[in-house]
């Protein structure tokens, strides 16, 4: 139990906060709004109602474990990206090209039978993801050009690709608006409930292989010697600059992964809104978990919890889903502001701080690497 | 001397009683110290003994929990640097604040700045200042020169004019001497005597024997936070202020015996190799070194030694030359190559290059070998083989720690530095690098690692010392090879070296002496 | 010399070229003030991060900092022009609730970059984790507060309008259309260029100047003589916090007179990319952000007013989204051409602690 408390205890603690913090912005938002009743409860009927929309009901469970697919895959990129000393802002735009990688493949492939269809559609969704982490990769790697910034680009420069796509190239012929075909038989199979798609046994599968990755193999430690130190990793004989292109390309496959998990398990199309927040929740899930692969099954399951039942929450409660986004990052605040929390709070015994991101900022803006 | 001046008067500078507790430790135990005005002061003692503490306070970086600081005989409490700089207590650091991107005017007025008006500096004020302040204490500095492109005496010199612009009375000096060749220490010891004479008084930190016996007026030996003795110059000898530091009886050099040099391991032919900005860093460089010696690399710091190291241990791309390990021809070769062919490389920075520090103990034993066997077989590691490797290099070399699966952040410096030479020195070896292995350990430390370094010496490994404590040098080495703006411009032997013949080709590599303008003297 | 050109006309990639350099003097007179204008948010936001980092703070957070004061500015403007209802005034078009709103605008970025400040100097948490931190919080609060305040359309406070300058200032030789651009602007817009000029004077002829470089590069140092370092980084990013927030001020009080969500579309990683091409100095820094917000300007002028000839076709087949990419695609490229050469501030991004403090 204690173990549980010093790995866990201020993750807990900073969810806790932001729910509070949560509760007071709905309080707050209420004299916002022109003509409503001030009630003091609104915010437990949002919560109630959020609580009910994510575990209420076995349907509510099977939304929640859908939402939460994509939500570890992405996690698990930007995870590992940490643990190699960089920082993946870029899963937004490897999760966008990941999705329409895996539409355009199973466009085509479509009406071939699904043990052909499947692998395809996801095998171009891993690709056309991979592309866009190498692209940062390479370009850090040889010039020292930070990956914040280019990444952030990227992701712009995939809201375009993916506009132009869906109106142009893979338009349905003749629709009125922006939309792809469908993928057919290139759809997953459901494993549970009514929508509960083999995704879901995909991302468990990656958590398992990435703490694999990272703990049991040489290049796992690899990986996380040029996060740590990539000097020292020179001297061990390492490549820091292969190491950094090939993390960054597999970032990107894990969270190409995840568009294509919505696309090939939920929505089997795509439109030009087809943009979530997956790519910044994802940020939250893996440092919520401190960038440990099987912490991610948690705080993914939390953010994925809340973003299903967010929708009941607006109907029941009149809240925006934008609240869920004030709530993830109040608890990043918190996170971040750990050994203040710990003083304040007089918290014993829990390991505070984010772990493997405190090194991040170090290559900012100079050659990463020589 | 000075001593006639300050016979009645009371002391510019007295610390009474200071102590300073801090977890675990007291750093300061109820020290007493005083300093005459026109005083050159020295204070001894060994790395860890407290000097650091015991001048924090007096600069204001820290408060002491007992005792008073008196100035001119009035009890002070000084509150910050910025206060003690007010009150004429300046500090000349160990580690030079100089921001190496502005010049030597910008530096110097950091703080204290020369206003033309309240809002911009009055630079032409400034030079005008710095050039007369130099002149008085006799070198000729200009103020628009790059600090980052000065050699380390003349930034030394930069830092002494910061204090004296600031009409420094109390001079602190921490260890100035420390990258300073034999003839700059001397330059510098003329300034700081003729600074004595004009009255001011001066602190001088150091652990170096024979230097503080030859510019103190008094010596003050501390030892774990207390003073353990004072004594004058004239009334003692190295090997009285040894003792006195130590605390024990301390064998000043360790005896290394014959070498018995066999063939040769390292040769280096016409070496180019370049630096971080593309300039040439090593001209043609000629060394060899043979199994069962010591080649000792003297030089200052800044003189191609780091590029000449990386290039051999291959960290850095050569430009043309070759490096031959017995015989066969390693220049393209990396790392890794490199230590599978029997190199090991202890390296200055051991933070950088040496050690993962928040990774335990037994990951960075296995830091050079962690993918080959018994470590790994393939991708996978085997974590039972490491675990008896680590337990095994713990034991065997002395690393304090309760556990192998400690990270290593939690060692102190010295356990840091033997778990370096627990990784590399436990295996055959044929050539071993040794960059500046002893910097900020204690004696004890010290005296391990030379120790190690000559055994391995004796069982036929041939080793390449690189150090800027010249003294570590001709306390090892078989044969010393001097290094200067990329060259090596000697080769003497190791026993008949003259220390100031050798100081000498350091400074100015057998060219003749001319008075060097620090604006041209870059590298 | 005719035969030359002609001759060189007939090979298709360099009569292209031609025909796009001639393209670009013929857009230039009407799009330049265009350019000065979108050019502004790029700069302050730029500048911001000059502030920070040359004091060794990274401020990765500049998106968000403008997106809070584009939406406090807007929300301001709503809850209180109603209020004070006044004639827009005949300078920039300025009304009581506009300065209102724009004083609580920057306030509110310069909140925002007190949290940054402690996040970053007092609690020494990782300065880039920090940023983004900010960026998402205020994505999520303004996202969340407008649709909540926007349902039923309120009317806003209006926006600052541009300066008129007279008629005879257009008309003058050569220097005419130049001044034309610059006077004819709103009143931040115009402010930039004071800023930058003051700015890059501030930096490297000033006491406050010289000891914020020294902080950048070698706090120690700057401790050693007595500099407070922490106060020093404390005052600089609250000061970036204004230049955050004046570039926010303008998305939603000048450029335009609304909000919408993702109001700052990227421009705060972009106005860092311009920092990090501009070598960290204010001059530098506008003159990337002019060469990345020319981008962006070029991106729009060619999908209203296209050119035509051999150059209009190649152009029309290019898809339109290819060129609202243009500003990302060239930030890119350029980061990736230029980083390698450009040295940042020493001490950049690392936190700092004070020397054995009691």
């Amino acid at each position: 139990m204690r173990r549980l408390w010093t790995v866990a205890g201020l993750p807990i603690v900073s969810i806790l906060l932001g729910l509070v913090v949560g509760a007071f912005v709905i309080l707050g938002s209420e004299l916002l709004l022109p003509d409503h009743e001030f009630s003091w409860t609104l915010p437990i009927t949002a919560y109630a109602a959020l609580i009910e929309g994510s575990i209420g009901s076995f349907g509510a469970i099977v939304n929640t474990l859908v939402a939460t697919v994509p939500l570890v895959l992405a996690g698990l990129s930007v995870a590992l990206g940490f643990k190699a000393g960089l920082f993946n802002i870029g899963a937004q735009g490897q999760f966008l090209m990941g999705a329409l990688g895996a539409v355009a493949a199973g466009v085509i492939v479509a009406d071939q039978p699904p043990i052909v269809a499947i692998p395809v559609a996801m095998a171009a969704g891993m690709l056309a993801g991979a592309a866009w982490g190498f692209i940062p990769g390479i370009l850090k790697a040889v010039s020292g050009a930070h990956e914040v910034v280019t990444t952030i680009m990227l992701n712009y420069i995939a809201i375009s690709i993916l506009a132009w796509a869906v109106s142009g190239p893979l338009k349905v012929p003749g629709s009125p608006s922006p939309i792809t075909n469908d993928v057919g038989n290139a759809a997953f199979p459901i494993v549970i409930g009514d929508n509960g798609h083999m995704g879901i046994l995909i991302a468990l599968g990656m958590v398992v292989i990435v703490s694999w990755l990272l703990n049991r193999t040489t290049l796992g430690f690899e990986i996380r010697t040029v996060g740590a130190n990539p000097d020292a990793a020179r001297y061990a004989g390492m490549r820091p600059r292969t190491l950094i292109v090939l993390t960054m390309s597999m970032c990107g496959l894990l969270a190409g992964l995840a568009g294509t998990s919505i696309v090939l398990g939920v929505t089997h199309s795509m439109t030009s809104s087809f943009g979530t927040t997956v790519g910044f929740d994802a940020i939250a899930v893996a440092l919520l978990a401190r960038s440990n692969p099987y912490g991610i099954i948690f705080s993914g399951l939390l953010f994925g919890a809340m973003r299903a039942g967010a929708t009941l929450m607006q109907i029941e409660a009149g809240i925006a889903p934008e609240l869920i986004d004030v709530i993830q990052a109040t608890i990043l605040l918190f996170l971040v502001a750990a050994p203040v929390l710990q003083r304040v709070l007089r918290l014993r015994g829990v390991s505070g701080g984010l772990g493997a991101t405190e090194t991040i900022t170090r290559s900012y803006g100079r050659e990463a690497v020589s | 001397m000075t001593s006639e001046i300050e016979a009645v008067q009371a002391p510019a500078l007295e610390m009474r009683g200071i102590t300073k507790r801090y977890p675990g430790v007291v750093a300061n135990d109820g020290i007493d110290l005083d300093v005459r005005p026109g005083e050159i002061h020295a204070l001894l003692g060994e790395n860890g003994a407290g000097k650091t503490t015991l001048m924090n306070i007096l600069y204001g970086l820290a408060t002491p929990d007992e005792g008073e600081i008196l100035l001119d005989g009035q009890p002070v409490r000084i509150s910050g640097p910025s206060d003690a700089i007010s009150r004429g207590i300046n500090m000349v650091h160990q580690h030079f604040m100089l921001v190496p991107v502005f010049t030597v005017a910008e530096n110097i007025l950091l703080g204290e700045e020369t206003m033309a008006n309240p809002v911009f500096l009055d630079r032409r004020e400034a030079s005008r200042r710095i050039r007369e302040l130099g002149a008085r204490f006799g070198f000729d500095i200009d103020p628009d020169a790059k600090v980052g492109s000065l050699s380390v005496g003349w930034q030394q010199r930069v830092e002494i004019l910061k204090a004296l612009y600031r009409d420094a009375r109390i001079l602190v000096l921490d260890e100035p001497t420390a990258v300073l060749t034999p003839q700059e220490t001397e330059e510098i010891f003329e300034v700081l005597r003729r600074l004595a004479q004009q009255g001011h008084s001066i602190l001088f930190i150091s652990h170096k024997l024979y230097e503080v016996l030859e510019i103190a007026d008094r010596i003050t030996v501390i030892r774990r936070g207390r003073v353990v003795g004072e004594r004058i110059p004239s009334e003692t000898n190295e090997a009285d202020l040894a003792e006195l530091m130590v605390g024990r009886a301390v064998e000043l050099t360790v005896d290394r015996g014959e070498s018995h040099p066999a063939q040769t391991v390292l040769r280096v032919s016409d070496l180019q190799v370049a630096d971080d900005r593309g300039n040439p860093a090593v001209r043609s460089v000629e060394l060899e070194v043979r199994a069962g010696e010591i080649l000792g690399i003297a030089g200052v710091a800044g003189n191609g030694q780091d590029e000449l190291v990386e290039a051999i241990i291959g960290l850095r791309k050569v430009t043309s030359g070759t490096i031959a390990l017995s015989g066969e021809n390693v220049t393209a070769h990396g790392p890794r190559a490199m230590n599978e062919a029997g190199v090991a490389y202890v390296p200055a920075d051991r933070h950088r290059f040496g050690l993962v520090l928040p990774f335990s103990i037994a990951d960075n034993i296995v830091l050079t070998s962690y993918y080959r066997a018994p470590f790994a077989r393939g991708f996978l590691r085997d974590f039972g083989a490491i675990e008896t490797a680590a337990a095994a290099g713990v034991a065997k070399y002395d690393v304090r720690t309760p556990s192998a699966d400690a990270p290593a952040n939690t060692l102190s410096g010295g356990n840091q530095q033997k778990l370096v030479v627990a990784r590399e020195f436990d295996r055959p070896l044929t050539l071993l690098i040794l960059d500046q292995p002893t910097r900020g350990l204690d004696v004890g430390s010290i005296e391990f690692i030379h120790r190690q370094a000559i055994r391995m010496r004796d069982e036929g490994t041939a080793i390449l010392l690189v150090s800027a404590e010249l003294d570590e040098i001709l306390e090892l080495s078989d044969r010393i090879a001097v290094m200067y703006r990329g060259r090596v411009v000697a080769t003497v032997d190791g026993r008949s070296a003259d220390k100031n013949h050798v100081g000498l080709l350091m400074a100015t590599g057998g060219e003749s002496r001319e008075a060097v303008d620090p604006a041209v003297a870059s590298r | 010399m005719d035969p030359l050109i002609s001759a060189l006309y007939g090979i298709p990639i360099v009569g292209l070229l031609f025909q796009f350099g001639g393209y670009l003097i013929a857009i230039l007179p009407p799009v330049a003030p265009i350019l000065l204008q979108s050019a502004t948010p790029l700069v302050l936001a730029a500048l911001c991060g000059v502030m920070c980092e040359r004091s060794g703070v990274v401020n990765i957070g500049i998106e968000g900092m403008m997106l809070t004061a584009a939406f406090v500015g807007w929300l301001v403007g709503v809850i209180v022009a109603p209020m004070i209802p006044a004639d827009a005034s005949p300078i920039f078009g300025a009304t009581p609730a506009l300065l209102i709103a724009l004083v609580l605008a920057v306030g509110a970025a310069v909140g925002v970059s007190l949290l940054h400040a402690w996040l970053c100097i007092s609690v020494r948490a990782d300065q880039i984790i920090s940023g983004t931190i900010i960026n998402i919080a205020a994505a999520g609060l303004t996202a969340y507060l407008y649709t909540i305040v926007s349902a039923n359309s309120p009317e806003g406070a209006g926006n600052f309008i541009a300066f008129k300058p007279p008629p005879a200032v257009a008309e003058l030789p050569v220097v005419g259309w130049l001044l034309q651009m610059f006077l004819n602007q709103g009143p931040i817009a115009m402010s930039v260029l004071f800023i930058v000029v003051g700015f890059q004077i501030w930096l490297f002829r000033s006491r406050w100047g010289l000891r914020t470089r020294a902080v950048g590069e070698h706090p120690r140092a700057a401790e050693t003589v007595g500099i407070d370092v922490i106060k020093l980084r404390y005052r600089n990013v609250l000061y970036g916090g204004i230049l955050a927030g004046l570039a926010g001020a303008y998305l939603s009080m000048e450029a335009t007179n609304s909000f919408q969500a993702d109001m700052t579309g990227g421009r705060g990683f972009i106005g860092l990319a311009a920092m990090i091409v501009g070598r960290w100095t204010p001059l530098g820094a506008f003159g990337a952000a002019l060469l990345f917000s020319s981008s962006q300007a070029l991106g729009q002028v060619i999908k209203f007013a296209p050119p035509s000839g051999d150059l209009g076709s190649v152009v029309g087949s290019i898809p339109g989204q290819f060129y609202d990419a243009l500003p990302y695609i060239v930030t890119i490229i350029v980061l990736a051409g230029f980083v390698g050469r450009s040295i940042p501030p020493a001490a950049d991004g690392q936190p700092y602690e004070r020397e054995a403090a009691t």
